[in-house]
This record gives structure tokens, C-alpha cells and sequence, in this order.
């Protein structure tokens, strides 16, 4: 393994390039018409241009893909996160065509893909799923359950999953209307009808393991990411330690995501997601088959280089890093600085970007593609910039956050700047009590945070 | 006689249906009032409703469907009725 063909854009894409680089590899970006004057196309060793703006005709087009794998001679392909990073039919595509995937297995993609194969395998490993069905149910089943587990429950499409397909039931009447609504729902949009149920946690938390496995049957986790600050199940600000893990129940976490990923035969990077309740318990949501965008924070406070360790483990070496030697030291905070203007309910705001000066000083990580004088392209995800600021405990990282928020400057698009300096001057912030309704609720008509 | 314009507000992809296996929203020859959804625009993976602001009947379209707009740009001129 050689020459790494990076099937991403922005940020991660440069984030991969500067691993390559460090490893001694070649890199080989791709790109759209609408990225040729993207910076990660000018980082890389190679370039090529892969098809038009829409993704589906390029950053989603296997054939192009492939074919530019082929015209530069990669031998391996790292997928980032987003566009085909947990799409198994390429995962195979690549493998087929003699190319390194970066990632793991296709079997394992494919089953934790399948939300209820996913439980499955959860179940079997002896990790707490969220109370509800076993599998695909009937509405007489549901009445059953829902009736033992006690309302708000979901209703979830099988065939679902970011956040699609999801009905609330508050009580028995609900519930018999929406079984009928939701299979209907679920057949016009997946081509199939079948649901399974899960109980609504009230307050819960999102909190998420890292874990890290090699082919050499070495499986390591690295501690755990907080994300519960959330708008429409998008997270907008991630921090670790989480505020609401004691050692006890960090241990259990770490040990169940450990447990998932040996049962599923995991290699590469991974990260299992969890639901935390008021009272410590944690259940299993999903497994996602890659780097997350979020992982900086992981790295500020391990000191591992998550994308290296990927890059490493996909040529066949053993991980540079055992369990005992995984340590976590001090605190990070990392906030998404979106091209969206909050006062205009999260409007997308693409455009040029006039002026871009980034904060800097100790303790401070800025990932971003964008320059002063880059069009923010319309076509793609609003994240430009990721700022992660680490300390030695969370005041200071916090601290840290909103003074590197004041030194950035962005001028010509609108940006969550504003939004994330409020939310830090929160109270649920300062104190770490928030939920993954949190921002949903605060924000609900004034648009306003709460002290 | 002057004729009036439907702008779409957002850059971005520019749908005349809200899925593909649905009816356009409006066809020529259709008579529009301020507030009716004449389209949709998607842009950084959302999809934004196009709102007519003045009533009146679709003369025709100014852009085709799947095409890239511009902030500001005419999508659909309106006659009187």
C-alpha cells in the first residue's frame, strides 16, 4: 500500500492527505467541477476530476470512482465519512477491483447497516439494547410490549435510519393508528412495511465509544465522546470526557462497545452509540462503520492519531497502541462551524468566503478546507470548519472554546459562530446538564438559549 | 400587459415535484396565489419550499427541472388572470 485514493472532500479529505503524508504515502484526491478550486485538491499528490457537481454523478459515482483508482494507479482508497463510507456495495466494489478499503469488513459494514440486524447482533453479544421488540412486529405484538415497557414509545422503520422513519406513540389509541400510518410511510419510502418498536427515553443522552481493532485480533476502545447537543439529530457540539459518566458506567460502556465490535468481527476505526438515562443505564442505538467527523476530541486527549492508526491497520500492521497505554488526559470540546445563519433558523448560507482569519494560541485545533476567497459550494454539507480546543480539565477547554471563537473571523457567508457562543455562555453548558432535546426545546419559537 | 416573476430566494437544485414519483406542483396554465409551494430548492442536503408572493397564472418556466439556480434568479413568469 502505496498511493491512498481519498473518496472524500473538505476537511476530512485534507485531514487524510496529512496522514498519508506523515506515513509516507502518496495521496490522490478526487473532486467535482464544482471543487476545482477546493483545497484539497491542490494538497494532494494527484488529482482527478471525477464528474459533475451533484454527488450522485461524482462523489457518490462508484464507476468514476474506480475508474480514477485505476487511471492513478492507488492501491487503497479511504472513504472519510459521509458520501459511500458505510455503503457495503462499494466497500466490496473497491475489494473486488484488488484495492485496499479502508475500513472494516464488508460483512460487518452491511450488518451493523441494517438497524435491526444491528440490534441482533447487540442482543447476542449481551450488550443492553433500548427496551422494545425483538425484531420486525405485528400490531397486536406491539400493544403487547408497548404495554409492558410503558409509553412514549418509537415506532421505527426496519429499513430506516438517520433519523428516518421514526413516529412517536404517547399512549394505546396512538399507537394503533400510527402502526397502520407508519407501515404505509415506511413501504412508499423503502419499499418495505416493516417496524419494530423501541421505547422513547425522556432526557437521555448521547454518549459514543470509540474503538479501534487490527487484523491481529487486537480490540481497543478509547474512551467515550458526548454529543447530545443536537439540532434535528445533528450534533453541533461534542466534548469528552462526557459531564455524565462516572468510572463505573464508562467502564460497563467501554467493555459493552468492546464486546459488539469483537462479536461483529470488527477491524479499523469504529464507533458504538449508546443512549444514557437519568438513572446510569445505557442502551445500544447503532454502530458506525467509520471515522466520525467528531473524532478530534478523542485525539486531543488520548494523543493517538485515530486516521494514522486506520491507514495502519488497513496495510496489515497490528495497532500502535495497547489498552494500558491509552490514557485519557485532561478535556476537548469541539463545536461545528456550519455555513448557516442561526438568527434565520439554520438558513444555508454558501457563498464566498471574503475574509477568513483562524484563531490559534495553546490548546487550540482548527480542521477546515476553507481559504479567504473559497466559494462555499451549494451542492454539499455546510460544515467548513471544526474548532477543537483541549485543556487540562473541562473549565479550561471550555474556556479555551470561547476565546477561539472570539479570534475567528469569517466574513462573507454567515456561520453558527454566534449560535455557539451562546450556547457556551449557557447555563446547561457551564454545568454539563443538557439532553439530546436540549436545543429543541430551547430553541422552540425564540430562538433564543436559556440563561 | 407586464409580467411577473417567481424567484427563488436560495441557490441550489431546483425541483418542480416534491418527489419523484409525485405530480409537479404546478404546470402552465395553472393559477397561482401568494403562498402556494410552486417548487423546491435543495441545497447543502435540505430542501427549501419555493413560495409564490403574487397570484396569478403560470405562463411558463424559466428554468428546467433538475437545473442550477442562482439567489434572486426568475423561475416562473406569471400572467394576469
Amino acid at each position: 500500500m502505496q498511493r491512498v485514493l481519498i473518496a472524500n472532500r473538505g476537511e476530512i479529505a485534507l485531514r487524510a492527505i496529512r496522514a498519508c503524508r506523515e506515513l509516507g504515502l502518496d495521496s490522490v484526491a478526487v473532486y467535482s467541477t464544482a471543487d476545482q478550486e477546493a483545497l484539497h485538491v491542490r494538497s494532494a499528490d494527484e488529482a482527478v476530476c471525477i464528474g459533475p457537481p451533484h454527488a450522485r454523478e461524482s462523489y457518490l459515482n462508484v464507476a468514476a470512482i474506480l475508474q480514477a483508482a485505476r487511471q492513478c494507479g492507488a492501491d487503497a482508497v479511504y472513504p472519510g465519512y459521509g458520501f459511500l463510507a458505510e455503503n457495503p456495495v462499494f466497500a466490496a466494489a473497491c475489494r473486488d477491483e484488488g484495492l485496499v478499503f479502508v475500513g472494516p469488513g464488508t460483512a460487518a459494514i452491511e450488518a451493523m447497516g441494517d438497524k435491526a440486524e444491528a440490534r441482533r447482533v447487540a442482543m447476542s453479544a449481551g450488550v443492553p439494547t433500548v427496551p422494545g421488540t425483538e425484531g420486525k412486529t405485528s400490531l397486536e405484538e406491539a400493544l403487547e410490549v408497548a404495554a409492558d415497557i410503558g409509553y412514549p414509545v418509537m415506532v421505527k422503520a426496519a429499513a430506516g435510519g438517520g433519523g428516518r422513519g421514526i413516529r412517536v406513540a404517547r399512549d394505546e389509541g396512538d399507537l394503533a393508528d400510527l402502526v397502520f400510518q407508519a407501515a404505509r410511510e415506511a413501504d412508499a419510502a423503502f419499499g418495505d412495511g416493516s417496524l419494530y418498536l423501541e421505547k422513547l427515553l425522556v432526557d437521555a443522552r448521547h454518549v459514543e465509544i470509540q474503538v479501534l481493532g487490527d487484523s491481529h485480533g487486537n480490540l481497543v476502545h478509547l474512551f467515550e465522546r458526548e454529543c447530545s447537543l443536537q439540532r434535528r439529530r445533528q450534533k453541533l457540539l461534542e466534548e469528552t470526557p462526557s459531564p455524565a459518566l462516572d468510572d463505573g458506567t464508562r467502564t460497563a460502556m467501554a467493555g459493552a462497545a468492546i464486546r459488539l465490535a469483537r462479536t461483529a468481527g470488527y477491524e479499523n476505526a469504529g464507533t458504538v452509540e449508546f443512549l444514557l438515562d437519568r438513572d446510569g443505564g445505557f442502551y445500544f442505538i447503532e454502530m458506525n462503520t467509520r471515522i466520525q467527523v467528531e473524532h478530534p476530541v478523542t485525539e486531543l486527549v488520548t494523543g493517538v492519531d485515530l486516521v494514522k492508526e486506520q491507514l495502519r491497520v488497513a496495510r496489515g500492521e497490528p495497532l500502535s497502541v495497547t489498552q494500558d497505554g491509552i490514557v485519557m488526559t485532561g478535556a476537548a470540546v469541539e463545536v461545528r462551524i456550519n455555513a448557516e445563519d442561526p438568527a434565520r433558523s439554520f438558513l444555508p448560507s454558501p457563498g464566498q468566503i471574503t475574509v477568513l482569519e483562524l484563531p490559534g494560541g495553546p490548546g487550540v485545533r482548527v480542521d477546515t478546507a476553507a481559504y479567504a476567497g473559497y466559494h462555499v459550494p451549494p451542492f454539499y454539507d455546510s460544515l467548513i470548519a471544526k474548532l477543537i480546543c483541549s485543556g487540562r480539565d473541562r473549565d479550561e477547554a471550555l474556556a479555551r472554546t470561547r476565546r477561539a471563537l472570539g479570534e475567528f473571523r469569517i466574513e462573507g457567508i454567515h456561520t453558527t459562530i454566534p449560535f455557539h457562543l451562546e450556547l457556551l455562555a449557557s447555563e446547561a453548558v457551564q454545568t454539563g446538564d443538557y439532553h439530546v432535546e436540549f436545543l429543541e426545546q430551547s430553541h422552540a419559537g425564540s430562538g433564543r438559549m436559556p440563561g | 400587459m407586464t409580467e411577473r416573476t417567481i424567484k427563488s430566494m436560495l441557490p441550489g437544485t431546483f425541483y418542480r415535484r416534491p418527489d419523484p414519483q409525485s405530480d409537479p406542483y404546478v404546470s402552465e396554465g395553472d393559477e397561482v396565489k401568494p403562498g402556494d409551494v410552486v417548487g423546491l430548492v435543495e441545497i447543502m442536503k435540505s430542501f427549501h419550499e419555493i413560495l409564490s408572493d403574487a397570484e396569478g397564472r403560470v405562463a411558463r418556466f424559466l428554468v428546467e427541472n433538475e437545473a442550477l439556480v442562482d439567489a434572486g434568479q426568475d423561475i416562473i413568469a406569471l400572467e394576469p388572470t
